[in-house]
């Protein structure tokens, strides 16, 4: 039998040129692909080259993890030992060292609540229950004063529980108290809507600082003589109603994009006001709004760093406290790196989380 | 912009208004008692004086200090809760009653003992701000820094004494202003600027932690009194009387040589000035309105003012300040105690 004439020749499949496939091809056609784009290679190579291989040794090879402040100060490398030596007092602040497993599994609760709720399926009528049930077991673990658990003051409170609790009571406070503010901006009744800009203004107008500075230093000069305002609830009023001032806005915007025939629309069906708040509107809105509704909940949760200023031992606090002890003074920057990799882990998780659930409400 | 200026001058308003109210406390001593609890304010973030430990445990002179005067109510020295404070803050919660006593290493001054409606009792630490330099330099006197740039914290009193020292001396400066001590103590240390100045009791702070601690010298010339010391609010005498003789009660134990370890011997000595200060001879703490065995049990759980002027600051703690001006007055110092009778 002989070939088709038209069939495949006779000679073998020729690959294409090494240079132009797999990792030499790639390299090719997106870092040499010019001779401006090959020296830009080249000297970020060199840059990389003249500063990873130091800072590798910095932070890995020479440094210690659990050696005193003596051994670290004559060590070259990075000082982790600052860390490890005062977690602790990091993390828990002055929480009474022997109760510190409190603190420690409200959180642990904490995060495994995050967990669950991050997959929509989930999400049932129970599990608004068990975060009900699972804030307050938290609230109780920490303060305890029942069945034999010692009663800690919120003023022992400190570390990595008082950033969680100012971020999340802040945000679940703040949020809707913002749909409400949005909501009365669009209000026809003429007080409610003058009151609410009136608010969205002026808190917008003011530093948050300043708001910090006011509920701790003038708000107590208000007080009666004897009555004194916990400062955690004061610096958490300020957070909360600093926060919802900018989620306002955020949700007014989404309210905007609304187009007219929804009100309509639900109107005809004849659904009152807060039906059709309830059931056309925010459903709509705030599903637009994620996007920036979570910038504002990533740097309020950043924010609440603010604190410092007003003496709150929160997680940025105790570690400063740490870094003013002669013993220490010095390690600012492995003290600093850990810092920047806490927040770094609960930022991310929150912008993880509204990019999944933007996904899951296709938006 | 507008806004904030409305809050200001609302707040401000406000503030004019309630300052006065806020200087007639009541009775503080039956406050307390019924509270449990002797609420002081303090630093918290200085090595020495007022900073929570690894374990979050209080140390420092003013925390002493603090302990001291909850155990001459209380005759107990945890019976205290510390709550740290920013500079701003001090006074504001002093005068809003949210503490009791402020020992936050405040500096005494007459507007602070007048206006804020403070009253300020005996000094628990005389300081005065000094410079650091480098050893090679060759400096050995502060007036010989014309034109050296100055390594100086903002804000604070330090920057307005080394402006009022080198305007005085007819000398050119240039301060460099680092808002954080750790930062500013590293960016001397590599050499940014040619001087640093602090009070010099930080000074020594920062001198410990230094590369080579050696190489830096502190120039003899103290620029400015900072006689620390506790404050009470305005209006009540008993109060403040309490807080006076708790810390003279740990400077008069050390002038009759009564220490935390014999001052249970003590109790046994024949010496009348010291069977009235023990409480042996009954008086003193009936006319205070505290326990007659205050100032024995200020001696027996927190220690005479040298046991806690050691363990705190003293040569042997990283500070390792010299007593110097906190000496006893029979040592060349300034720490007197009227007689307890």
């Amino acid at each position: 039998m002989t070939p088709h004439p038209t069939a495949t020749p006779a000679y073998p499949d020729i690959k294409p040129p090494v240079t132009s496939i797999g990792l030499i091809g790639w390299i090719r056609a997106n870092l040499f692909n010019s001779w401006f784009n090959s020296i830009l290679t080249l000297l970020v190579l060199a840059g990389l080259f003249k500063t990873v291989p130091p800072m590798v040794k910095w932070a890995f090879i020479d440094s210690l993890w659990t050696s005193t402040s003596a051994e670290c100060h004559a060590d070259g490398g990075a000082c982790w030992s600052i860390i490890t030596a005062n977690i602790r007092f990091i993390l828990f602040g002055f929480y009474p060292p022997d109760q510190q497993w409190r603190p420690l599994s409200a959180m642990i609760l904490l995060v495994v609540m995050l967990l669950i709720t991050r997959n929509r399926r989930w999400w049932h009528r129970a599990l608004a229950w068990a975060w009900v049930a699972a804030l307050t077991a938290m609230w109780l673990l920490m303060r305890g004063g029942f069945i034999g658990l010692q009663f800690v003051e919120s003023t022992q409170w400190g570390g990595m529980p008082l950033t969680l609790i100012l971020a999340i009571f802040g945000l679940t406070a703040a949020y809707p108290l913002g749909v409400v503010l949005a909501l009365g901006r669009q209000s026809r009744m003429p007080a409610i809507k003058s009151l609410c800009v009136i608010y969205i203004e002026l808190i917008r107008g003011v530093p948050l600082i300043s708001l910090l500075f006011m509920s701790s230093v003038i708000f107590p000069l208000f007080l009666p003589e004897g009555i004194t305002v916990n400062k955690i609830i004061r610096a958490q009023a300020a957070i909360i109603l600093f926060t919802a001032a900018y989620i306002a806005e955020v949700v007014r915007g989404g309210l905007q994009a609304i187009p007219k025939g929804q009100f309509e629309a639900a109107d005809s069906l004849g659904l009152n006001y807060f039906q059709t708040m309830r059931l056309v509107v925010l459903p709509q809105a705030l599903k637009i709004v994620i996007p920036p509704t979570v910038s504002i909940l990533i740097s309020a949760f950043k924010d609440t760093s603010l604190v410092v200023i007003i003496a709150l031992y929160d997680i940025l606090k105790t570690t400063q406290s740490t870094l003013s002890n002669p013993k220490w003074m010095g390690f600012s920057t492995e003290a600093y790196i850990f810092l920047a990799a806490v927040y770094f882990l609960c930022c991310f998780f929150m912008s993880n989380w509204s990019r999944q659930l933007e996904k899951d409400l296709s938006t | 912009m507008k806004g904030r200026i409305t809050v200001l001058a609302v707040a401000l308003l406000a503030v004019c208004m309630l300052l006065p109210a806020g200087l007639f406390a009541g009775e503080t001593l039956d406050a307390v008692k019924k509270k449990g609890v002797v609420t002081v304010g303090v630093n918290g973030g200085l090595f020495g004086f007022g900073q929570p430990d690894e374990t979050g445990e209080w140390k420092g002179l003013d925390v002493d200090t603090g302990r001291a005067i909850a155990t001459a109510v209380f005759g107990d020295p945890t019976k205290v809760k510390f709550v740290p404070l920013t500079a701003v803050q001090r006074f504001t919660a002093l005068q809003s009653g949210e503490i009791d006593v402020l020992c936050r290493n405040a500096t005494r001054t007459l507007t602070r003992d007048t206006q804020l409606g403070l009253n300020f009792v005996t000094v628990n630490y005389y300081d005065g701000q000094a410079f650091m330099v480098a050893k090679k330099l060759g400096v050995k006197s502060a007036k010989e820094l014309s034109g050296a740039t100055v390594c100086v914290l903002p804000g604070t009193t330090t920057e307005q004494n080394a402006a009022d020292f080198f305007r005085t001396n007819d000398m050119k400066w240039k301060p460099v202003v680092i808002e954080q001590t750790a930062e500013l103590a590293k960016t001397f240390f590599a050499g940014r600027c040619d001087c640093l100045t602090s009070d010099a009791s930080q000074l020594a702070g920062t001198r410990a932690v230094a590369p080579n601690p050696a190489d830096y010298i502190i120039l003899p010339e103290v620029i400015s009194k900072e006689p620390l010391a506790p404050a009470v609010r305005h209006g009540d005498d008993q109060w403040r009387d309490i807080v006076d003789y708790a810390v003279l009660a740990m400077i008069n134990a050390e002038e009759l040589g009564i220490t935390s370890a014999n001052v249970d011997e003590m109790l046994k000595s024949g010496n009348p000035v010291i069977q009235r200060f023990l409480g042996v001879t009954e008086g003193n703490g009936a006319a205070l309105g505290l326990d007659e065995k205050f100032a024995y049990n200020i001696v027996k759980q927190v220690g005479n003012y040298g046991e806690v002027f050691e363990r705190n600051v003293g040569v042997n703690t990283p500070l390792g300040l010299e007593r110097g001006l906190n000496a006893l007055w029979t040592d060349g110092g300034l720490m007197y105690s009227p007689p307890f009778k």
